[in-house]
């Protein structure tokens, strides 16, 4: 059996667990945002391995147009619809991506292109797991590294049991370790649904399900069990799934729009949220994956619809947020026999928010001639993913660069410059 | 689509029946398959008195609930009796053998899912995909979603054949008196995932485990490999239908001069995920040798429900080298079955899969010791999967203290185990189109809840097999509200009867129906926190009730009790 993690909540869980008032979480929370904003870090998982010379199309290297016959994205032509949009006069913008523009241009969103793993693998299960655990190369890591960068920043007790929330049925393994993390299907969802209402106002049940988790040996069932009930009444004084989405921002349909929409309720309600982490599959395009228009541009479109509408559901709290997206690698720069695109290497990944200095594509471009290409086929890495999360949880989370990401030493230099 | 003969019918849970039966009488099914191990290799003896389990520290009654805890979806009210009377090395022998077990309640109940019978090409004419003119009407703004729907009545839908496949999945996991076939049907299935939404899968995804997973649960392994590798639902999912050689150029039909060539999907999966496992020791050459190998294995009209074909021209016919091993140029679709047997006799395969089963059976991190042994039944009998589950279930590790109740139970473990303990009965569809109504339906509902939504894990992985997948706050909450619907009898066409469970004590004493409680679905293994806080509970003016019709005698909200109950750690392992 896997051993529990081991506790640093302080007086918050003694509290809560003998049904002291959450409202008392709350406000302390609120104190705390007064005091100094908590940071809120967003990351997002296209899993499947997202195909970054679409995503972020380098329109001003030749060979790219070279490599890619059917699938490649038109240069842009400006007033034309279905063209790259351009960024830099180098790389541009997928036409699906359209409404990322405008944030490009505020300055509020960058890109850090040929990024990736130093391990080759070219598994998805075992990329993914290296991306999670941040140690590449190596399986038997036991936490993931955002889960790492919560444990070196706790904050003053009270502790929100909503540090770290993951979108989705699973607990990620990214916020697997030694501190809490909730998971949830949905907001409105999370909690005991009691039979009987009229008897059962205030909850029998759960009172009876709580007591059973309360005590117990220190292991993943029980500890799992006593940070869901005090996850539970917070929720339920917080009430964030009352907020509806602000400023008019509408949320594509699908999972990802849904999970980002319910984060930004957290984020609202004040529950002492610091790392939300959702993910959304469907980039795994072997075959048939289109151009401007077609598979992978359907993705896309919804993925840019989604972190739009977060961008303006947020407003002014976007200064607090940084938006950073990975996938486990890119795809091979040549088009395959099926326009699909087989397992690659690097990919690109975006950071949006207020303290981004956005508006540039970050990173070293290694070029897609043959001879530049990883094991002669696919897109070099340039920056080390670990290079670009060192910085947004140092910089950002205000986490220490030391235990991180155990085996990559962040000189100090190396880092991207990308946050303020 | 008409309602099955079984509509209305309550298919009880076959109380009382022969859990058990190993009736040597009793004919194999009639469309049973063909026996799965067709080849003369050596195979392990198979008589009843073969079975020898060693011993160990626990008593009879926890070795008994043990093997039903693993080697099936959990006990129902009498099958530790049962098996206690037949004998455990009896019982596991029969499971072993599940084509000489009658399931007749199995069978009833499975008339409600006509799709489970069905070829893709019939699926595809019952529940057709939307027309290309429809769908280009609708995006042209000239039929409204609503006109379409019209044409597309729900009953007619897709949806339909995977609803009815995930009802039918659980409806077996309650039901099956081959409960060990079952785990392993599961088993396979998810080692040989496919994804029951991506593009035509959704009308093969029944003949793929009827015909590819079923037949071989507990065959060779090169038999399931075979099979899945020519199935039309393993060459869609992963792509192999479309690769082909490379710069080939097509010669006919609506995409003639267009230029296709390799794709490596099926054959990365295959050296990964099928057999070599991902430390197999391949390399990115040998993937796209094996992929080389595999082109021309495809699908003859796939949107149309076909069948696999071999495509001459579009087949490598260039030498290639897998795992050092030359495979001679000229070849055609023996190439790909070449490759196939060269993998499974690959130590790191048998290694792979002995690991897989004893992470199953055994423990999440399977003691090395159990692992050998299976690995080497692997490698002796050329991958019979019998023999590795004896030699696994023959380990004394199997039976050790340390593993006892260790496994936490997946959603489709605890929704079948919650029925199965509480004997529940699960309705065929009342009158309502079955794939829209049935107990199946809502089961299958619940295990999705609660993050495995069968036949839909979308990567090629399938479902993880470890506790820190399923623990999680939002799943254990999810557990606490579907064993508050199973007991309050909230779930659409489930019925359980909680009466007969805590028969004999008095409602009015608390404390006599709680033991019984205890004693019937945790068969005493309850801590004894668990055992404090339920009888704590009793206290609680929700659980001992003064009732409307008896205001002064106290009586037990036997429901509530019985959720927390399901809802416990304890009914959390298995």
């Amino acid at each position: 059996m896997t051993t529990r993690r081991s506790f640093l909540k302080g007086g918050a869980l003694a509290c809560v667990a003998l049904g002291a008032a959450p409202r008392f979480l709350v406000r302390a929370a609120l104190a705390r945002e007064r005091a100094g904003r908590p940071r809120i870090l967003i990351a997002i998982f296209q899993r499947g391995a997202v195909d970054g010379l679409s995503m972020i199309v380098p329109h001003g290297d030749p060979d790219y147009y070279a490599a890619r016959g059917s699938i490649a994205i038109a240069r842009p032509a400006p007033g034309a619809a279905d063209t790259t949009i351009d960024l830099d006069g180098f790389f541009g913008l997928h036409p699906a991506l359209a409404l990322l523009a405008p944030l490009w241009r505020d300055r509020r969103l960058a890109v850090v292109h040929a990024c990736g793993s130093p391990d080759t693998t070219r598994s998805h299960f075992d990329a993914q797991d290296y991306m999670e655990s941040g140690t590449p190369g190596v399986k038997s890591t036991a936490d993931g590294w955002l889960a790492r960068a919560l444990a070196a920043t706790p904050p003053p007790p009270p502790v929100s049991p909503f540090r770290a929330v993951s979108l989705g049925a699973a607990l990620p393994r990214v916020l697997r370790g030694e501190v809490p993390a909730v998971a949830m299907n949905s907001v409105a969802d999370f909690d005991v649904r009691d039979a009987a209402p009229p008897m059962a106002a205030g909850g029998g049940a759960r009172q009876g399900f709580e007591s059973l988790y309360e005590q117990g040996v220190r292991d993943l069932l029980y500890g799992t069990g006593r940070e869901t009930f005090e996850a539970v009444k917070m929720l339920k004084a917080a009430a964030p799934e009352r907020l509806a989405p602000a400023n008019g921002a509408v949320y594509p349909r699908g999972r990802l729009g849904a999970s980002l929409r319910q984060i930004a309720q957290l984020i609202r309600a004040d529950v002492g949220l610091e790392v939300a982490f959702a993910d959304v599959g469907g980039w795994d395009t072997h075959a048939g994956q289109g151009n401007e228009r077609g598979l992978l541009a359907t993705r896309l479109r919804e993925f840019a619809e989604a972190l739009a509408a977060l961008d303006r559901d947020l407003g002014p709290r976007m200064s607090d947020v940084v938006v950073l997206t990975m996938s486990e690698f890119g795809r091979t720069v040549r088009e395959n026999g099926n326009r699909g695109t087989d397992h690659g290497h690097a990919t690109a990944m975006l950071v949006l928010g207020g303290a981004v200095k956005g508006g540039r594509v970050y990173g070293r471009w290694p070029g897609l001639r043959r001879e530049q290409l990883h094991e002669g086929r696919d897109l070099a890495v340039t920056t080390d993913f670990r290079t670009l999360f060192t910085e947004v949880a140092v910089r950002h989370l205000g986490a220490p660069a030391e235990p991180l990401f155990p085996g990559f030493s962040a000189r100090p230099g190396p880092l991207l410059g990308l946050l303020a | 689509m008409r309602a099955g003969p079984w509509a209305g019918v309550l298919v009880a849970v076959a109380m009382g029946g022969a859990a058990c039966s190993s009736t040597p009488a009793a004919a194999p099914r009639a469309q049973s398959a063909p026996p799965a191990v067709a080849s003369p290799a050596p195979s392990e003896p198979r008589a009843a008195a073969s079975l020898r389990l060693p011993g160990g520290a626990l008593s009879e009654d926890q070795r008994i609930l043990h093997a039903l805890n693993r080697l099936g979806y959990g006990p129902r009210p009498g099958d530790v009796e049962r098996v206690r009377r037949m004998g455990l090395a009896a019982y596991i022998e029969a499971q072993l053998d599940p084509d000489r077990i009658a399931d007749p309640a199995l069978e009833q109940a499975l008339a409600a899912y006509p799709v489970l019978d069905q070829t893709p090409a019939a699926l595809v004419r019952a529940y057709p995909p939307v027309a290309p003119q429809v769908r280009q009407k609708i995006a042209q703004g000239e039929m409204s979603r609503r006109e379409a729907a019209l044409m597309y009545p729900p009953e007619r839908r897709p949806a339909v054949i995977t609803s009815q496949m995930q009802a039918a999945r659980v409806t077996r996991a309650v039901l099956s008196q081959r409960q060990l076939e079952e785990v392993m049907v599961d088993f396979w299935f998810n080692h040989f995932n496919v994804y029951a939404q991506k593009g035509a899968v959704r009308w093969m995804v029944p003949a793929y485990e009827r015909e590819a997973i079923r037949p071989h649960a507990l065959g060779r392994f090169r038999d399931l490999v075979r099979a899945t590798a020519r199935h039309p639902a393993m060459l869609f999912y992963l792509d192999n239908w479309l690769s082909t050689r490379a710069d080939l150029v097509i010669p006919r039909g609506p995409n003639a001069g267009r230029v296709v060539g390799l794709n490596e999907n099926y054959a990365r999966e295959l050296l990964e995920l099928h057999t070599l496992g991902v430390d197999g020791g391949y390399t990115q050459q040998d993937v796209q040798e094996v992929a080389r190998c595999f082109t021309g294995w495809t699908i003859d009209r796939p949107q149309q429900g076909g069948g696999f074909r071999f495509r001459p021209l579009a087949h490598d016919r260039g030498a290639k080298r897998v795992l050092g091993q030359v495979i001679p140029a000229g070849g055609g679709v023996e190439d790909g079955e070449r490759v196939i047997d060269i993998l499974v006799r690959q130590p790191a395969t048998a290694r792979f899969i002995a690991t897989k089963l004893a992470r199953r059976f055994v423990s999440d991190d399977p003691p090395t010791a159990v692992v050998d042994r299976a690995a080497a039944a692997f490698q002796r009998t050329d991958g019979d999967i019998r023999a590795v589950l004896r030699a696994i279930v023959t380990s004394p590790e199997f039976w050790s203290p340390e593993v006892y109740r260790a496994k936490i139970k997946t959603p489709l473990d605890l929704v079948a185990s919650a029925m199965r303990a509480l004997d529940g009965r699960i309705a065929s569809a009342d009158g309502a189109p079955d794939a829209l109504g049935g107990g199946g339906v809502a089961l299958a509902r619940e295990v999705a809840r609660l993050g495995e939504p069968l036949y839909e894990a979308e990567p090629p992985t399938g479902y993880p097999d470890r506790a820190e997948a399923w623990v999680n706050t939002g799943a254990l909450l999810g557990r606490m509200n579907f064993a508050l619907g199973l007991a309050h009898n909230r779930l659409r066409g489930t019925r359980v009867e909680l009466a007969p469970l805590v028969a004999g004590a008095d409602r009015r004493e608390p404390a006599q129906v709680l033991d019984r409680l205890i004693v019937a679905v945790l068969h005493g293994e309850a801590g004894e926190h668990t055992r404090a806080v339920l009888t704590a509970q009793l206290e609680s003016p929700e659980i001992t009730r003064t009732t409307a019709y008896d205001r002064v005698s106290r009586d037990t909200d036997v429901e509530k009790l019985t959720a927390l109950v399901l809802g416990s750690p304890e009914f959390q392992r298995r």
